[in-house]
């Protein structure tokens, strides 16, 4: 347990999928203008991931390498065509607006990098460990920016169907919900985490 | 579609819903190849072949093959299996045609099949109910606008690098509030 906590906060801090290698960026900026939102495509890739890290990490043995890449991609577009079919029955809203960015979690560069550099390597055990570690840091990231996004942007907050108004929406910057916002924001907490992590070095600290 | 129509309608997919700036397709390969200007026209031009063909493809796939035999689950497994097909075939052909533009589009044309505005356009001309017409000059004025982001992005990320950028600033952080003033600009035109 101790080992799992220490593996995620080092995918969270020294290599975070999104502020560190920049991967994925096009659902971390085109889905989280809410929280709920980012949640929802968090969990999302997270599912994908721990199951196609399952799959590949079991037949891979079996296929050979020329056209190991193929075969990847069609196990992870079965598992997500099988995941909008659930989210189409459970909360049809949420299939509704994260819309076209479902059936494109088939490109995420996260998913098919584990499947490549980890689960096609690695036994059953350890790759569905590193899938839910690697997709724990993805969701939680996205759900950070989603909440600065909506938190800064409209002045309250929906967790789930709980909603907290902190300020009037009036005097908010309402931009940071647009597209504009979606790059500044992103582009402001880049600079927050290595404002941080230069400073960590400069103390001495290992992070 | 008269003259008129069709203008705007390419306009709208050129500039106003700017694939990259508003729809957040292709973002990866947006930041990645616009270091170098060479590069970004590289990468532009191939991504304005393989969606316009993959495009026409995978809209005849959906309206000839699995519209008829009610096989609409089956629409992003088919989707990206014609799209990563379709790469391989256009890195063939180009190979066999001509060796000076496999020299330049070479490096690109193997990460297409991970660019999200392939998959992305093919998957916009099923959902908004395109006329074949229609999703011919969708697909082109898309590709277009993201050649056209692409590069003129990549001059703004020259005069980036021959700046005096604060230390935690440098490459991404810079490049996204960079990309944010540009899509404001955008946003301007709706």
């Amino acid at each position: 347990m101790n080992k799992l906590y220490t593996n995620l906060k080092d995918s969270l801090i020294k290599d975070n999928p999104i502020f560190v290698s920049y991967l994925a960026l096009c659902p971390t900026l085109g889905t989280t203008s809410t929280f709920n939102n980012a949640i929802g495509m968090g969990l999302s890739v997270l599912f994908v991931l721990i199951f196609s890290n399952l799959l590949i990490s079991s037949v891979r043995n079996f296929v050979p390498s020329e056209i190991r890449i193929p075969v990847f991609i069609t196990i992870i577009a079965s598992l997500v065509t099988l995941l909008e079919m659930i989210l189409e029955a459970v909360t049809p809203t949420l299939y509704e607006t994260l819309g076209m960015f479902l059936p494109l979690i088939v490109v995420n560069c996260i998913i098919l990098g584990r499947a490549e550099s980890f689960a096609s390597k690695n036994n059953v055990k350890k790759s569905i460990i590193d899938g839910l570690i690697t997709g724990l840091a993805f969701a939680i990231t996205i759900s950070i920016i989603g909440a600065f996004r909506e938190f800064f942007g409209t002045g309250s907050i929906s967790i789930f169907s709980l909603r907290l108004q902190m300020f009037t929406q009036e005097i908010m910057p309402s931009f940071l919900t647009k597209n504009t916002g979606a790059f500044i924001s992103l582009g402001l907490m880049g600079w927050v985490f290595n404002e941080i992590k230069i400073n960590n070095m400069k103390k001495g600290k290992v992070n | 579609m008269t003259m008129n129509e069709i203008i705007i309608f390419a306009v709208s997919a050129f500039l106003v819903q700017n694939i990259v700036l508003t729809q957040f397709l292709g973002l990866c390969s947006f930041f990645g190849v616009s270091n170098k200007r060479t590069s970004a026209v590289g990468m532009g031009l191939s991504v304005l072949a393989v969606i316009t063909l993959s495009s026409i493809v995978t809209y005849t796939i959906y309206y000839k093959i699995l519209v008829p035999y009610d096989l609409l689950h089956l629409r992003t497994i088919v989707f990206i299996l014609v799209v990563s097909g379709f790469v391989q075939i256009v890195e063939m052909i180009i190979k066999k045609i001509s060796k000076p533009l496999y020299d330049i589009l070479g490096i690109y044309l193997p990460l297409i099949t991970t660019n999200c505005a392939v998959l992305g356009v093919a998957l916009i001309n099923i959902d908004r109910q395109f006329t074949f017409t229609q999703m011919i000059i969708f697909s082109i004025s898309t590709a277009l606008g993201y050649t056209v982001v692409v590069y003129m992005f990549s001059f703004l990320r020259d005069e980036i690098n021959k700046s005096p950028v604060p230390r935690a600033l440098r490459n991404n952080p810079i490049a996204l509030l960079t990309a944010g003033i540009m899509a404001l600009a955008m946003s301007g035109l709706v």
